[in-house]
This record gives C-alpha cells, sequence and structure tokens, in this order.
C-alpha cells in the first residue's frame, strides 16, 4: 500500500474564489444543477449551498456580521469529504460499492452502487448523496484517477492560494501544526485542527484548520461510527422480541387456561 | 428545528420516504403474522387451525411486496442483486455489522419460510387442485404444517425470522447518523413490538371479517392487549433515552406521534378495557386503529428525521 493521502485545508488563506470547485466539477464531469439554469441562494455569494452527488467541493461562506455591519469577518471553508480513517460510509455499504483504495482514501464505484443510501445517512459529514444521472451515491474520490497517474488532484491543483494542499497525511500533519503554532504567535489563538489527530474517527484523510468552532463551520463537534449502536439496538430488539413472544405465549395459554374455566373471563 | 442538537444534525438525509413507510408496515406485519401463526400452531387447539392459516396467508404476499418495495426504492433498482451477491467477486455478499446486508439475507430467509409454510397452508386447505401437485409434491406440502417434527422446526425458525425482519429495521435506523434514529437505541424495540400489535390486529380485523368465531381470537386480542401496553412504555422509553434530542419533536412530527399515542395505542386499550365481554363492532373499530397507529408512527419516526 502506498504512504496515505490526503488534504489539509487552511481555511485562514480560503479567499472564496471557488476555482476548486470548478475544476472539480470540470474534471470529474459532473453535471450542472437544473440542467443549467440559474439557482442562485439569494442571501449570500454561497450558491452551491452543500456538497452532494454533483458538488463534490463546496466553498463555504460563514458570515459573522453583527445587525450594526460595523466589524464582521467572513470564513470561508473548501469542504469535501474526509476520506476517513474509520468510514462510516464504507462500513455500511451493503454491495461494497465503497472501497478503501491503496491511498488510504475511500472511493464509491459507481457501477456497483445500487442506490440504497445507507451512505448518506451513515456519513457524520452530510458528505454524500445520490447523482441524479448516474443514480448512484457519489462523492470526492480524492481524484483516484489522478492520483494513479501521479497527479495531484484537480482541487488542490486549482487552489490559488494554497489553502488546499495536497500530499502525504505525515507531511501535512507536520505542515499544518506549524501554521498552528505560526498562528498563534501572531495572536490568532483560536487556530487549531480538525481532524489532524486519530481521535476523530480514526483520523480524517482531509482535515482543517479553523479559527472557530466546528459547528460554526457546519462540521460535527464529535462524530460519531454508526455501528455504535449496533450491539445496543439490537440486545433491546431482542428484548423486546421476547416480551412479544412472552405476551403471545401468555395470551394463548391464558385462553386455553380460560376455556378450562381457571381464568376468569 | 435549526439549532443542532448533537453531532447528528450536520448529516444529510438520505431520502427513505414512502417506499422504506410502506415496507417497513407491511414487512412488519409479514413478520408479526408468522409469528403469531407460529404460537396458535404451538399453543392453539384444533379449532384454531384456521386462524394459524390466515397468518402464513398474509406473511407470504406481504414479504413479496416487501421485497418489492424495497427493490423500487432503490435508484438502481435492477442492482437490487448485488445485494445479495458481490457484483466484482461473484462470491455471497454478506457483511454481518450493517444491517441492511443483514436484513437483506433476512429477507430472502424469511421470504423461503413463508412460502413454504403458505403452500403448508393451501395443502392443508386442499385449495388447489392440480393433479401435478397432488401426484408429486402436494402430500410433502402436508408434512410442512405442525404438529409434525419437520413442520414444528419449520414454524419456530421461520418465526424467530419473522421477528427478525419485523425488528431488524429499527436497528437499520440507528445504524446511520441521522438525528432522532440513531440518538436512540430503542427503535427495533419499537418497531418489533408495534409489528405485533399491527399483525394481531390485522389477525382480528380478517377473522372478523370472515365471521370467524374460533376461541383463538380471543387470545389474539389479549395478546393485543398487552402488546399495546408494553408500546405505550417503548414510546415513552425512546422519548426519554432522546435526552435533549427529543426537543426535536416540537414540530408537526410530535403533533402526529401525540395522535398516533391517544387514537393508535391508548384508545384501542380503552377499548378493549371497556368491553372484557366482545362486541364485534369494537373488535373491528380497535384493529383499525391500530393498524393506522402502525403505519403513522412509521411515518413520525421516518419523516421526522428526513425533514431536519
Amino acid at each position: 500500500m502506498a504512504e496515505p493521502m490526503g488534504f489539509y485545508t487552511d481555511t485562514t488563506v480560503c479567499i472564496g474564489c471557488k476555482a476548486c470547485e470548478v475544476a472539480c466539477k470540470e474534471w470529474n464531469q459532473l453535471p450542472s444543477t437544473n440542467g443549467g439554469q440559474n439557482t442562485l441562494s439569494g442571501d449570500s455569494y454561497d450558491n452551491t449551498r452543500r456538497l452532494d452527488g454533483i458538488h463534490w467541493r463546496h466553498v463555504k461562506f460563514i458570515e459573522q456580521f453583527p445587525e450594526s455591519r460595523q466589524d464582521g469577518r467572513w470564513l470561508l471553508m473548501s469542504d469535501v469529504c474526509k476520506h476517513c480513517v474509520q468510514a462510516a460510509c464504507l462500513e455500511v455499504c451493503p454491495t461494497n460499492a465503497i472501497i478503501r483504495t491503496e491511498f488510504d482514501t475511500v472511493v464509491i464505484q459507481s457501477n456497483t452502487c445500487n442506490g440504497c443510501r445507507d451512505c448518506i445517512a451513515a456519513c457524520p459529514f452530510g458528505v454524500i448523496d445520490i447523482n441524479p444521472v448516474s443514480g448512484t451515491a457519489q462523492k470526492c474520490t480524492l481524484c483516484y484517477d489522478r492520483m494513479q497517474n501521479g497527479m495531484e488532484p484537480a482541487c488542490s491543483k486549482a487552489c490559488p492560494t494554497d489553502s488546499i494542499q495536497f500530499g502525504t497525511i505525515a507531511e501535512l500533519r507536520a505542515r499544518a501544526q506549524k501554521r498552528v503554532d505560526q498562528l498563534h504567535q501572531a495572536g490568532e489563538t483560536r487556530a487549531h485542527l480538525y481532524g489532524a489527530d486519530e481521535q476523530m474517527l480514526g483520523g480524517l484523510n482531509s482535515f482543517y484548520l479553523l479559527v472557530d468552532r466546528p459547528e460554526v463551520y457546519g462540521l460535527p463537534p464529535d462524530p460519531k461510527m454508526p455501528t455504535r449502536n449496533l450491539v445496543s439496538g439490537t440486545v433491546y430488539t431482542i428484548v423486546g422480541a421476547l416480551m412479544v413472544g412472552l405476551a403471545g405465549i401468555f395470551s394463548f395459554r391464558g385462553r386455553g387456561a380460560e376455556e378450562a374455566g381457571e381464568v376468569r373471563p | 428545528m435549526n439549532e443542532p442538537l448533537s453531532s447528528t444534525w450536520f448529516t444529510v438525509a438520505p431520502h427513505w420516504q414512502w417506499y422504506i413507510v410502506f415496507y417497513f408496515f407491511i414487512g412488519g406485519l409479514a413478520g408479526g403474522c408468522y409469528f403469531i401463526a407460529t404460537l396458535i400452531d404451538m399453543l392453539g387447539r384444533p379449532a384454531d387451525r384456521p386462524l394459524a392459516r390466515l397468518g402464513y396467508y398474509v406473511a407470504f404476499p406481504a414479504v413479496l411486496l416487501s421485497g418489492l418495495l424495497l427493490t423500487l426504492d432503490l435508484t438502481r433498482p435492477l442492482r437490487f442483486w448485488h445485494m445479495l451477491v458481490e457484483r466484482n467477486t461473484g462470491e455471497p455478499m454478506f457483511k454481518a455489522w450493517s444491517p441492511m446486508s443483514v436484513g437483506s439475507w433476512a429477507l430472502v430467509v424469511f421470504g423461503l419460510f413463508s412460502f413454504i409454510a403458505f403452500l403448508g397452508a393451501l395443502a392443508e386447505e386442499d385449495r388447489v387442485r392440480w393433479p401435478a401437485l397432488h401426484r408429486f409434491r402436494w402430500p410433502v406440502f402436508l408434512g410442512v404444517r405442525p404438529p409434525s417434527v419437520t413442520g414444528t422446526i419449520l414454524a419456530v425458525l421461520g418465526g424467530i425470522a419473522g421477528l427478525f425482519i419485523a425488528g431488524y429495521t429499527g436497528v437499520l435506523l440507528a445504524v446511520t447518523n441521522r438525528p432522532i434514529w440513531s440518538d436512540t437505541p430503542l427503535l427495533g424495540l419499537l418497531f418489533v413490538v408495534s409489528a405485533a400489535s399491527t399483525s394481531a390486529a390485522l389477525m382480528m380485523l380478517l377473522a372478523h371479517r370472515y365471521r370467524w368465531s374460533m376461541p383463538g381470537i380471543r387470545g389474539l386480542l389479549r395478546m393485543d392487549t398487552w402488546v399495546l401496553v408494553l408500546e405505550l412504555l417503548v414510546v415513552i422509553a425512546v422519548l426519554v433515552s432522546l435526552g435533549p434530542v427529543a426537543r426535536a419533536w416540537l414540530s408537526i412530527w410530535g403533533v402526529l406521534l401525540l395522535v398516533v399515542v391517544a387514537g393508535g395505542i391508548v384508545a384501542p386499550l380503552v377499548m378493549s378495557w371497556r368491553h372484557l365481554r366482545l362486541r364485534e363492532l369494537d373488535v373491528a373499530a380497535s384493529a383499525v386503529l391500530v393498524l393506522i397507529g402502525g403505519f403513522l408512527i412509521r411515518v413520525v419516526v421516518i419523516f421526522a428525521s428526513e425533514t431536519i
């Protein structure tokens, strides 16, 4: 297996140009929304709104302005699949359409997916959705085809500010930590890394430098694996089945006894 | 409700809607009716055998319909077989830790049990008069009805598979990251209990329609009463187990949940307690309420999360 590869996204240098979104769409030949009809959100420069089956990159515009509009800031973040080391989508996929590649990334095989959508419900980040053209669940592949040919993913290649950086996970983590230290020294003490260590789903192979709480960026503060409920859910269901069985046995046995005159009707 | 109540609020809905609601309801009826038929076969009297057969007559068409609903719900329905056969290797596709994978196999297994029981019930009534069946296979199916050893084993195993079908759907919802569904481990418990109440109600309703009066019908009513009490407790337990997430019910779906509890659980219970000596109309009305309530509780559970 090749060394684990991924993205480090430094949100402090993102300028919201959306070059990554365009590059992703072009390289992966993703269709436009509503057949290309204009779909402005009307309340933000963010007209993509969310990741889905035809938007594998999404530049979030978080507008932190008070009512007076005298002060404030933009938080910009290019969101993408996190390529989790412990991947919820891969775990629940009932067809093995979702695989882990030699680069430790997570890819959906479109020719195997049958559109059950279990992965959509399982992803803790809301990354996956159905591509209406293929009728299958789709998301960022970390440009698996480009990587197999020694090329950098389209989005990071297109990023003009190096907000999106591509490389080996070990190298990216070291680089990200240096940047956090630099920001702390410059007085930006809120700077921290999201998903850069094994604590979060074994590590996110696409991790972030943030300067606010994760939920401000639309990221879950505590993402979990869906199978956390498997054992407890199964045990409670078995308990329920046993109670139903007992109720049934008692009812039908009781009826027999009742007919024999042992139980008052 | 826009404020995130847990990390599950950052996920997106899988668009599991009406096909899935109907599957959860009809699959529950399939499993529940088979299970109740097994109970009647094991514990009932000879006069109750038509009631047991009724359960098997419901279970098989219902499980067929369940498979159809699940297939139609796929965005690529012709690839339904990818659930059972690994497309790239041709090997059996099975993941013990994925409820959807296990459930797909369970549907096949339960489908087989219910098909055999269905044929056995037909044979017992001698409903089909094809000479070929009589000459070669028909007597075989008579052997698949209890109290024969084979029939007993099949009924018990099929009954367990039926309860699995009735309950695994709740575990399937729990093994996601969606709000409400994955915020409680009790949905499987709720669904298995609800499947039992709706199945008993459906069998009572059908028996009422056929104007049957065998002793097993009173057993069905008693079972339904017990299971409705259980269901009421489980609904309360689900709300408690959700903790702060229970605030998500402060919506139209919470109102509908109240309607379900009042109309689909409490009202039938009151009816059954007030009229210990059964009146026909009460039985039918109570059964219809339980069935509507059982359907709506699945609507509430699915859409309360889908619309977040």
